[in-house]
């Protein structure tokens, strides 16, 4: 009733004009719509601040090594991200990293395999890993915060359990003298001279899922159901969008980053210890935080989140960079943190009042 | 799901390497010792609670060496570790309610650890100490203490540092605000002639510790030396040189298969090693000899396992020790 309301009034003859959705706007105004442009301003603040703070930030070196440490954040931030705006937490994403990346080394070893057949294998264990937490959430009902931290905390374990059981010790053996090796670090773990600037993978890896990550929000049928499920999932079940679906699927866009991360990490280091990850699921969530996701869910970008693992590497290597007292290094780090968001909270907030 | 598994395990035998891998280790075939008690003294049981946190590499290495001469003394050995003192002291606490015969422990953070061990002398359980305390092990009442005066481990860095030339070094620390570790680069400091700093990076993320040390060497050219403080972080530390174009040497504490590997291909100076093993496997034995003969070793002074200074010429002949995971 209020719908046919609505409708005759738009489209009735002595209506109140066009329907708003449809008002083109001025792109200034589109561009003051995005959730990113807060956490932009945010970047730029920090960036200029380091700028003037540490004489070695803005060599293009440093800016590789900047990059670098936001990429390795960054590309688990977009489907956390992703996951956030459709409403929901994964605290196992840390050590999952680390699950896939010892799958992939232990297989390998344990089978004398070419290293390719136990990265494969790892691809399938961390999506089942990333099914399990959105089948049991979908199922069970229960707040994601407390599915994943039961999950968090098996893997945990089962990282150390199972890499002392099978190996003996509490880190993987070494794989870099097997097949396969070579050709799978070029891809997981290489670096590139780009104009005499040193360039690692994960960056086009990052940037690449980013692309992936905002094609499939802003263009896609898939993009508007994580959009609505995050708004609210009984009235987006009650429209016909796949709730569960888009919620498992979510979980393994979830896995799939974490898989890639974890390749990176065993074929960069070619050792893991069982032990490491704990703790970076929150650098995963602070980014997307930060990048203008909003912790109850249904408004953010997966920009944002790019951005605000950008403003996250730039803080923390800037604080080296600008030589500042190592033991404040937490303080320094939290407070910028806490200014850039703020800065980016009153931008956004700004740009809503004009519109 | 079968049709899957059968596809992927069809793909890992087709898909074999022919170098490396668990083939190569067993082909390697590492004599350990062997699992035969040497005595019929009564099957007495020790326990062995430290502050470790989860998926140490250090402290697989002091359990490999207790469990070692506990089979050789027919010893039934335990197990606890927590790196919250609270915790730890809580996990003493239960064995001394299951009255095991003899009991190991690390003081990192003696304070916590006052109470229990005073309630497991009047127990009756002898106590031995091990790693750290060294300075409170026997005010609280424990027979010895095995280990390596951290200060003095820094110290002998310091010294080494100073005879390689080297002029301006960096001590990365892995976790803010272990008394170990501010001991150990305070310790290097003091003999160091050159001039030491202090950076702190997050040791449970090793991207995060490279690009740490990276941008350091990068912010400050005149860094000759990087000295981390355990030896998961030193080929880390070689990648991050390696990418800041810095030429510093980079030395370690400790040592592991992958150090071995890096002193005996250039890429590492030297290493410490305060010999982890020998701290589980005297633990035992001296808790053994206590029970058997009353035997106190070190007359009230600790015995120390280290620092050992490892440099390229030791590291072939423990290449093979570090691999079956007792060096």
């Amino acid at each position: 009733m209020s719908t046919a309301d609505t409708i005759v009034k738009n489209t009735g003859p002595g209506g109140g004009g066009p329907d708003e959705r449809l008002v083109r706007r001025s792109p200034a105004r589109r561009l003051l719509s995005r959730p990113e442009l807060g956490a932009v301003v945010g970047a730029a603040a920090v960036f200029l601040f380091f700028s003037f703070a540490a004489d070695t930030f803005l060599r293009a070196s440093s800016l590789s090594t900047v990059l670098y440490a936001s990429s390795t954040i960054g590309i688990m931030a977009v489907p956390v991200a992703l996951l956030m705006i459709g409403g929901e937490f994964d605290l196992s994403a840390g050590v999952m990293v680390v699950s896939s990346a010892l799958v992939s080394s232990m297989f390998s070893y344990q089978m004398t395999a070419n290293v390719w057949v136990g990265v494969g294998v790892s691809l399938l264990v961390t999506l089942a890993i990333g099914v399990f937490n959105g089948f049991l959430l979908t199922r069970t009902k229960l707040p994601s915060f407390i599915i994943t931290l039961g999950t968090f905390f098996m893997l945990t374990g089962l990282n150390l359990g199972f890499t002392k059981l099978i190996g003996g010790t509490v880190s993987t053996k070494s794989i870099a003298d097997m097949e396969g090796f070579d050709s799978a670090r070029t891809l997981f773990a290489s670096h590139l001279s780009l104009g005499g600037v040193d360039i690692q993978i994960t960056i086009l890896w990052w940037i690449g899922l980013v692309a992936l990550a905002t094609w499939i929000l802003l263009r896609t049928r898939a993009g508007n159901w994580i959009f609505a499920v995050g708004g609210g999932a009984d009235a987006a079940r009650a429209v016909g969008v796949p709730v569960t679906k888009t919620k498992i699927g979510l979980y393994m866009g979830v896995a799939l980053a974490a898989w890639i991360s974890g390749q990176h990490l065993l074929f960069s280091y070619d050792a893991i210890q069982s032990g490491d990850g704990v703790g970076n699921e929150f650098l995963y969530i602070i980014a997307a935080a930060v990048g203008g996701c909003l912790m109850t869910g249904g408004y953010g970008s997966a920009i944002g989140a790019a951005v605000g693992a950008f403003i996250f590497g730039m803080a923390s290597k800037g604080i080296v960079y600008a030589q500042w007292n190592p033991d404040w290094y937490k303080f320094f780090l939290g407070a910028m943190l806490l200014l850039a968001t703020l800065l980016n909270a009153w931008v956004r907030k700004r740009a809503e009042a004009t519109k | 799901m079968t049709a899957l598994l059968a596809a992927v395990l069809a793909a890992s035998l087709a898909g074999c390497s022919s170098t490396g891998g668990k083939r190569a280790e067993e082909a390697r075939a590492a004599q350990t010792a062997g699992g035969k008690a040497a005595v019929n003294t009564p099957r007495w049981t020790f326990a062995m609670v430290t502050h470790s946190g989860d998926g140490d590499t250090f402290w697989d290495i002091v359990q490999n060496g207790a469990r070692q001469a506990a089979d050789k003394d027919n010893v039934k050995f335990v197990y606890g570790h927590d790196k919250e003192a609270q915790r730890q002291s809580q996990l003493v606490q239960s064995y001394i309610d299951q009255k095991v015969d003899g009991l190991i422990v690390t003081l990192a953070k003696p304070d916590a650890m006052k109470d229990v061990v005073a309630r497991a002398e009047k127990a009756g359980i002898p106590v031995i100490t091990v790693n750290s305390g060294a300075e409170v092990s026997k005010a609280f009442g424990a027979l010895t203490h095995v280990g390596q005066d951290e200060t003095m481990a820094g110290e002998a860095v310091g010294a080494e540092l100073n005879e390689r030339g080297r002029k301006k070094a960096l001590c990365v620390l892995h976790e803010q605000g272990n008394v170990g570790h501010e001991q150990r680069c305070d310790g290097t400091k003091k003999t160091f002639k050159g001039e030491l700093q202090k950076l702190y990076v997050e040791g449970t993320n090793m991207p995060d510790v490279q690009s740490t040390i990276e941008a350091k060497l990068q912010s400050d050219r005149d860094i000759d030396s990087v000295v981390t403080l355990g030896a998961p972080f030193a080929p880390t530390a070689v990648k991050a040189k390696e990418q800041a174009g810095s030429d510093a040497e980079i030395d370690t504490f400790d040592l592991n298969a992958k150090v071995a590997d890096g002193l005996k291909d250039g890429s590492l100076g030297f290493a410490v090693d305060q010999q982890p093993y020998l701290q589980g496997y005297q633990a035992v034995d001296l808790l053994w000899l206590y029970k058997y003969n009353a035997d106190v070793l070190g007359g009230g002074k600790p015995v120390f396992t280290g620092p050992q200074v490892i440099t390229k010429k030791d590291a072939a002949a423990l290449q093979e020790y570090t691999k079956r995971g007792t060096r």
